[in-house]
């Protein structure tokens, strides 16, 4: 067992997101039961196609991913390298803002999922399926929303502060989104499958 | 409080800076403050409820004037219930998650582990004003048409999710509950992320987790019980609301008549409501009681002047007990409905987990065995936590079984059980927590003959109020019935009236502690650093601390925090932070 010093303090806010990741997947687990007991409860539960710009928004969300990634290694190789501090330059900012412009067109791209449904008559109320489906895009939204205030709190701390105290907020934030994106997957297939 | 200036957070200046505070110390403080008025407030309405069981058609004064419900003074059957469900949803919530995983947990953890502040100050505000937010929604409740909510502290659906054609309260009164309670979750998720990353991340120089206070393992291990709990039942309440407003039919089942009208749902399971309700309801059961055991183990060495006994079992066992807490959800729902096989699944792993609570309890006698006891309040009300505690836990030996609790399921045996278990053992986990860390909260010493005078009324008068309903449950009392008219239950009703006067009692009994809190606050003997010989890091530190908590500089740890009847340099007893070296063999 090692003693954690003051000298060289572990970062909070990576320990804050694994704990915030273990809450959010233990609610999904929570609604996912749910969904699997009401199918199985009841003869009542509608099939019905899933709106297919899902297939895009799932490609977006991953690439947002891949974007964040690009960012990150192009800033981690510098931040690493020079503790000293110094102003993070530009080339990987841009792949952050892609990275925060596809997770604005992801949500777009879900709205529009929605309205799609919603134009086939499917309510939040008309089938225990549809609940479901309104239910737990609305709450990865929520949750993605989230990620999105960390990526532009990300920014402005890149742009204002030192790159080392960024650094931290940075490395939270992307596991924070890359955890987004894993959690879309499952709850896409999730759906795909029992929908 | 005057504090040196410190580079952590910015101090407090002005009002609002100092409401919303981002001190740890503070939003304890706060927490505390509002559990102070939620138990009062929790505790006038089992008056009400007593009063009303002992004497149903008697008159109360001034009750007609404050609720619509109750007409001309009179409780109504439904008003009964609206009653119960607001005293057990403020008392479980409000009251004991708050007050000694919150409250005590906030002020104190920190300190304990030699940190300036929490690692999120700004959740911890935040976690404070939300569960606050949740309580004004939920006392909304009594002010709404048709008052509150009558569908008890675990919002059974359907009667929880078809609005008010179940009964006045079930429309608005019932959807503020739900609101409420889905916004204390999200109070306690933060708290919760709050102290687990506190815990694993900011330890001081030294502070190994074995060398960490046992309240602090406690409300360590409570915070991930938590975090998991309340990551439950906040979906649960999602869904609750949504079938409420939305139109939904999560739990509500086809062909429902309430009222003589046909409810428009269909297909719905009501016993999903319970499993997902019960999923996060029993552990928190734990969430009250183990920082209670906590308290006691950090309190027990430094009144006995022994060693914890068995300090690592002490911390495997909470462990354990964390972990089988969520295996057990069913033994609520025996009588339910569901497959009686998967009532010998729960009531197999409810057995078991008597064993670490068991162990747990002879840990605590093995420490009390041949010390030389100091009875100071704060230890009269450990051997009270033990000994409510084994009579609650005894009970829950036979409840765990599903043919005997067939019969006592519905029973006051039930309501004694966990009246024991949880909430008078986990006050007195709470009054523990108060007598011992008062000083170093406030600076100031409460009166200890106050403080004597309470525990023994409180004492004497709980096992007067709880150990009846026992007797009361085995001779087939049934719970939840706010008059007793039937002829084979009419024979109760002097035992009823013993306990109604027993609970006024003991109510008027916690004037005596108010009076000494507010009284010491301002009044009390002025305290030193470490009135208590205690051994852990906040004993260390002037008292009330620093802002910063040790002044600008960081505490170096040398010891665990179990080091009583040593031969230490300031007498039986090496501080965390001594840097002396480990001492041999203690003379017993």
């Amino acid at each position: 067992m090692t003693s954690l010093s003051v000298e060289s303090p572990a970062s909070p806010a990576q320990t804050g997101v694994w704990v915030g990741i273990a809450a959010i997947t233990m609610s999904f687990a929570a609604y996912s039961s749910a969904l699997i007991v009401r199918q199985g409860a009841n003869p009542d539960w509608v099939h019905f196609t899933l709106p297919p710009i899902l297939f895009v928004n799932t490609l977006v969300v991953v690439a947002s991913s891949a974007t964040l990634y690009l960012a990150r290694a192009r800033s981690g190789a510098k931040v690493d390298q020079s503790a000293s501090g110094g102003a993070l330059d530009a080339p990987h900012l841009t792949w952050l803002y892609v990275t925060i412009l596809l997770g604005f067109l992801f949500l777009a791209g879900q709205i529009m999922a929605w309205r799609n449904l919603a134009g086939q008559g499917l309510t939040l109320a008309s089938s225990p399926s549809s609940s479901f489906f309104y239910l737990l895009t609305a709450m990865h939204g929520l949750h993605l929303l989230g990620g999105l205030a960390g990526l532009l709190y990300v920014v402005y701390r890149v742009r204002r502060s030192s790159a080392e105290r960024a650094a931290s907020a940075y490395k939270a934030a992307s596991l924070y989104w890359h955890f987004m994106t894993v959690l879309w997957l499952y709850l896409f297939a999730m759906l795909a499958t029992r929908i | 409080m005057n504090s040196p200036d410190s580079s952590h957070t910015a101090r407090p200046a002005g009002i609002w800076r100092k409401v919303f505070s981002l001190d740890h110390k503070v939003i304890g403080r706060q927490y505390l403050d509002l559990s102070l008025v939620a138990v009062t407030t929790g505790m006038i309405l089992s008056w009400l409820m007593r009063l009303h069981l002992a004497w149903p058609t008697r008159y109360i004064p001034f009750l007609g004037a404050i609720s619509r419900e109750a007409t001309g003074g009179i409780i109504t059957p439904e008003y009964y219930l609206s009653l119960m469900t607001m005293h057990g949803t403020i008392m479980v919530f409000f009251v004991l998650t708050t007050a000694p995983f919150a409250g005590f947990g906030n002020f104190i953890l920190p300190i304990q582990i030699g940190a300036e502040d929490m690692a999120f100050p700004r959740f911890n505000m935040m976690s404070f004003w939300v569960t606050f937010v949740a309580f004004i929604v939920l006392v909304a409740a009594f002010f709404v048409p048709e008052g509150p909510p009558l569908s008890g502290w675990t919002a059974y659906a359907p009667l929880s999710a078809v609005g008010k054609d179940a009964g006045p309260g079930q429309g608005w009164g019932q959807t503020l509950w739900v609101i409420s309670i889905g916004i204390f979750c999200i109070g306690q998720l933060l708290g919760s992320l709050n102290f687990i990353a506190t815990t694993l991340d900011l330890r001081t120089k030294g502070m190994t987790l074995a060398r960490m206070p046992f309240s602090t393992w406690a409300w360590f291990i409570t915070a991930v019980i938590g975090l998991i709990a309340f990551s439950v039942l906040l979906p649960a309440c999602v869904l609750l609301l949504l079938d409420r407003v939305a139109g939904t039919s999560f739990f509500i089942p086809a062909g429902l008549v309430i009222s003589d009208r046909l409810q428009p749902h269909a297909g719905g399971s009501p016993l999903l409501w319970q499993h997902l309700f019960w999923f996060f309801g029993h552990p928190e059961v734990y969430i009250a009681i183990l920082p209670g055991f906590g308290i006691v183990s950090h309190v027990l060495p430094a009144v006995t002047r022994k060693p914890l006994l068995g300090p690592r079992v002490f911390i495997v066992c909470m462990a354990a007990i964390a972990f089988l807490s969520y295996t057990v959800w069913g033994h609520h729902m025996f009588m339910s409905g569901m497959n009686p096989f998967s009532a010998t699944v729960f009531s197999v792993p409810t057995l078991i987990i008597t064993i670490p609570a068991a162990i747990t309890t002879l840990l605590w006698i093995g420490t009390l065995y041949g010390a030389k006891m100091r009875f100071n309040t704060a230890a009269l009300f450990c051997l009270g936590f033990i000994s409510v505690f084994v009579s609650g836990g005894i009970s829950g030996f036979f409840l765990a079984q599903p043919a005997i609790d067939s019969y006592l399921h519905g029973t006051y045996f039930v309501v004694g059980h966990f009246h024991f278990v949880m909430g008078v053992a986990s006050m007195f986990g709470i009054f523990v927590g108060v007598y011992f860390w008062f000083p170093k909260m406030f600076g100031r010493m409460m009166n200890e003959t106050l403080g004597k005078w309470h525990f023994i009324l409180t004492f004497i008068g709980v096992y007067c109020i709880f150990m009846p309903m026992h007797w009361l449950g085995l001779a087939g009392n049934v719970r939840r019935y706010s008059a007793f008219t039937v002829d084979y239950m009419k024979g109760s009703i002097p035992l009823h009236r013993f306990i109604t006067v027993a609970a006024l009692f003991t109510g008027a009994a916690q004037l005596i502690f108010f009076y000494n809190l507010f009284r010491s606050r301002f009044r009390g003997e002025i305290a030193p650093a470490n009135p208590w010989q205690a051994t852990s890091l906040e004993w260390t530190t002037s008292s009330p601390p620093p802002h910063d908590n040790f002044g600008g500089h960081h505490p170096v740890v040398y010891h665990g925090p179990n080091e009583y009847g040593v031969a230490g340099k300031d007498g039986d007893y090496i501080m965390q932070n001594s840097p002396e070296p480990e001492p041999v063999a203690a003379a017993s």
